[in-house]
């Protein structure tokens, strides 16, 4: 009668995360257990229903996976073709809009390209490698949306210890890029698998470093706690989100960049640039295992940026007691989306970085400001309890600890390249 | 005779102590050694780690902390061994273990 | 029980792979499936954070360290596959290695252990925390110098070139 259960992971009867008491969220006018909060829980219920009791909790965890793999899917899909139409729109140009009613096939289309191109394997390549590596890195990449916490109500799975799960399954994906690049019997790919490695583990460490004042400061590695730690109004209508304190903001910052880097966006994508090493590490690949690679970066662009959204952004608060009408899942696909919508409009602006400033501004700059950070964020938690109009002082003397070592380093770092000028076409 | 699930995780982790040990007695290549001692380093851990699964009081947090800390150190060791590797390397342009013979005698 | 009799079956089964394959890439890569396997064993156990921990550490780091060490240390891509070993060299391996098994696991099944009964408890990262900073602080400092010394030991050697060999192609 008792379903087997990994001992050690709270799973509450149901599967889906434990229900918060709605007396911490009651007191600030918002509405837990409004129809629309509930209506995912209720959906569930009603979908579990038709099994008898001990297939429940199986069948939970199964509508949780196909539904994150259906809405991550298509919003993969629905993200290529915005990344086309706003770097063309930024670029002056219309990007696709062929493919019916303004494009909104295109990604279907271009599904149905790869599908049909033929996959070729070069002969002296490590076949059972080579097959691998786009799968490794799909799976590692999917495993992280685990424990993302998507709404009040709905987080896949809870751990005591999820941002540190998170942050190991996305270093498990560095090894399916190697193995890519030693795969395909290519010097040029492992040229280029090693320098996208380099590029992986130097922004790791500023990635890190970045969360570690939030763990501080709301004392859990539970990705629910710390949205819990986020919620309340100061005067009314000021939200407690982390990103809007000095120390947060710096963090927020450095994890942003990061983030960039860690999912080889552009400035860094230097290893699967066109013009660098024909692809890098993706030379020998083609068709479906190409679109996989693709599909792979975007789904850990999109669970960092899921992860941003939890650890700085508020997760599922709403900015204003008000406006805690619209239900929080609604607030977190916002929330998301301004973020993506934030990596392809860098994408757009900026030119690539070389290899050498890549890893000069991940030792130099970020590594130094993200461990300035954690010391920021330590005065910060100990002068908590001064009175009243310290607290100015408090605010003032934080916002210098992290803009003075910011402008400092960036002097420091910049000082041998003259001030850039321009020159307009007349 | 029926073993106790304490008794299976002891025979794992011996064995895979046992596999490590032949893996790095066995093997002239310098880095395969080295994987064959971060192999015995982890069944000592797992040791650790099945002693506090079933002692009588798991709430005392010693052996998750050591087993912590031997991952650290194993880490630094692994990361030392590995440069020293590379200085052999450097020296005699191959890494067998039977050709680094200067200090012998 | 079943879920520990497949946990160890595959851990074993990929160790005992990995160090006995030819090709050195291979043997790392089937290593890092019986560190995955073994963070697996701790989830079962009850240690979230270790198993995190071990996932983060062994392969998210130190693979990648072996596997740069592997591939700085070839000047070719046959180098990575190794020559056989001489086979009374192995089979002595296998000698001591089977009598010591055969001696743990005579000591093992032989004695009463007590265990508990009951499910796995978790423990929770808080009261690791404390522990850490409470009552093994000291040691807590120790390991930040070693890592610190280890990390600082290990880029001077495998940074500084010899004098005479100036002749090495990269």
């Amino acid at each position: 009668m008792s379903v087997p259960s990994l001992p050690g992971t709270l799973t509450s009867s149901n599967g889906w995360g434990t229900v918060l008491a709605p007396s911490s969220s009651a007191a600030i006018g918002s509405s837990p257990d409004s129809w629309l909060e509930r209506a995912p829980l209720m959906l569930r219920d009603y979908a579990t229903g038709w099994v008898p009791e001990p297939w429940r909790w199986l069948l939970n965890h199964l509508i949780s996976i196909a539904l994150i793999l259906a809405v991550f899917g298509l919003l993969f899909a629905f993200l290529t073709l915005a990344e086309r139409k706003i770097l063309g729109r930024v670029q002056n140009r219309p990007g696709p809009n062929r493919t019916g009613w303004g494009g909104v096939l295109q990604p279907f289309a271009d599904a149905i390209k790869m599908l049909t191109k033929e996959d070729i394997v070069p002969t002296a390549a490590d076949h059972v490698l080579h097959f691998i590596a786009p799968v490794a890195l799909l799976a590692f990449s999917i495993l992280a949306f685990a424990v993302i916490p998507y709404g009040r109500y709905l987080v896949p799975v809870e751990l005591d210890a999820s941002v540190l799960y998170f942050f190991a399954a996305g270093a498990a994906t560095e090894l399916a890029v190697f193995m890519a690049g030693w795969a395909s019997h290519n010097k040029y790919s492992l040229l280029a698998a090693m320098r996208a490695l380099a590029q992986l583990i130097s922004y790791e460490l500023p990635l890190l470093l970045s969360w570690v004042p939030v763990v501080m400061l709301a004392g859990t590695l539970s990705t629910t706690r710390i949205v819990e730690a986020q919620a309340g109004y100061t005067g009314g209508w000021v939200p407690h989100w982390f990103v809007l304190t000095p120390w947060g903001f710096a963090g927020f910052v450095i994890f942003f960049v990061a983030a960039l880097a860690e999912s080889n966006r552009s400035p860094f994508d230097l290893p699967e640039a066109e013009s660098e090493l024909i692809a890098g590490h993706l030379t020998e690949y083609s068709g479906f295992k190409y679109a996989l690679f693709f599909m792979a970066e975007y789904f850990g662009m999109t669970a960092l940026s899921g992860m941003a959204v939890t650890l700085f952004l508020g997760g599922w608060h709403a900015p204003l007691p008000l406006l805690n009408v619209i239900p929080s899942y609604v607030w977190f696909a916002i929330k998301l989306l301004s973020l993506l919508v934030a990596f392809i409009w860098i994408r757009a602006t900026l030119p690539r970085l070389r290899m050498d400033q890549l890893t000069r501004f991940a030792w130099k700059f970020l590594v130094p400001l993200a461990l300035i950070n954690l010391g920021t964020t330590a005065f910060w938690a100990l002068s908590a309890d001064w009175p009243g109009a310290m607290q100015l002082v408090r605010w003032l003397i934080a916002t210098a600890i992290v803009i003075g070592p910011f402008v400092l380093l960036g002097r420091t770092l910049s000082a041998g390249i003259a001030p850039r000028t321009y020159r307009y076409a007349s | 005779m029926n073993v106790t699930p304490l008794q299976l995780c002891l025979l794992f982790s011996s064995a895979l102590f046992c596999i490590g040990l032949a893996g790095a007695l066995s093997r002239s290549n310098t880095i395969l050694v080295l994987l064959g001692v971060e192999l015995m380093l982890n069944a000592a851990n797992l040791n650790f780690i099945a002693f506090w699964r079933f002692s009588p009081s798991p709430a005392a947090s010693t052996g998750v902390i050591f087993v912590i800390f031997a991952i650290a150190v194993a880490a630094a060791e692994a990361a030392v061994g590995l440069a020293l590797v590379i200085a052999i390397y450097r020296h005699q342009k191959n890494i067998r273990l039977q050709d680094a013979t200067q200090l012998r005698g | 029980m079943i879920p520990l009799i497949l946990i160890v079956l595959v851990t074993l089964a990929t160790a005992v792979v990995a160090m006995s394959r030819r090709n050195l890439i291979h043997s790392v890569l089937l290593l890092i499936g019986t560190w995955a396997g073994i963070a697996a064993f701790y989830l079962w156990a009850g240690a979230e954070f270790v198993a995190f921990a071990q996932m983060l550490i062994y392969v998210g780091a130190v693979s990648m360290v072996v596997l740069f060490a592997v591939l700085l240390t070839r000047r070719s891509r046959e180098d990575a596959t190794l020559i056989p070993e001489s086979l009374g060299r192995a089979f002595s391996a296998f000698i001591v290695a089977g009598l010591a098994f055969g001696l743990v696991a005579f000591a093992v099944l032989s004695t009463q252990l007590p265990a508990r009964k009951g499910g796995a408890s978790t423990i929770s990262v808080q009261q690791i925390g404390t522990g850490l900073m409470g009552s093994h602080a000291a040691a807590l400092l120790v390991i930040g110098l070693i890592l610190t010394v280890a990390l600082l030991g290990a880029v001077v050697i495998a940074a500084t070139e010899p004098r005479e060999s100036e002749e090495d192609a990269p």
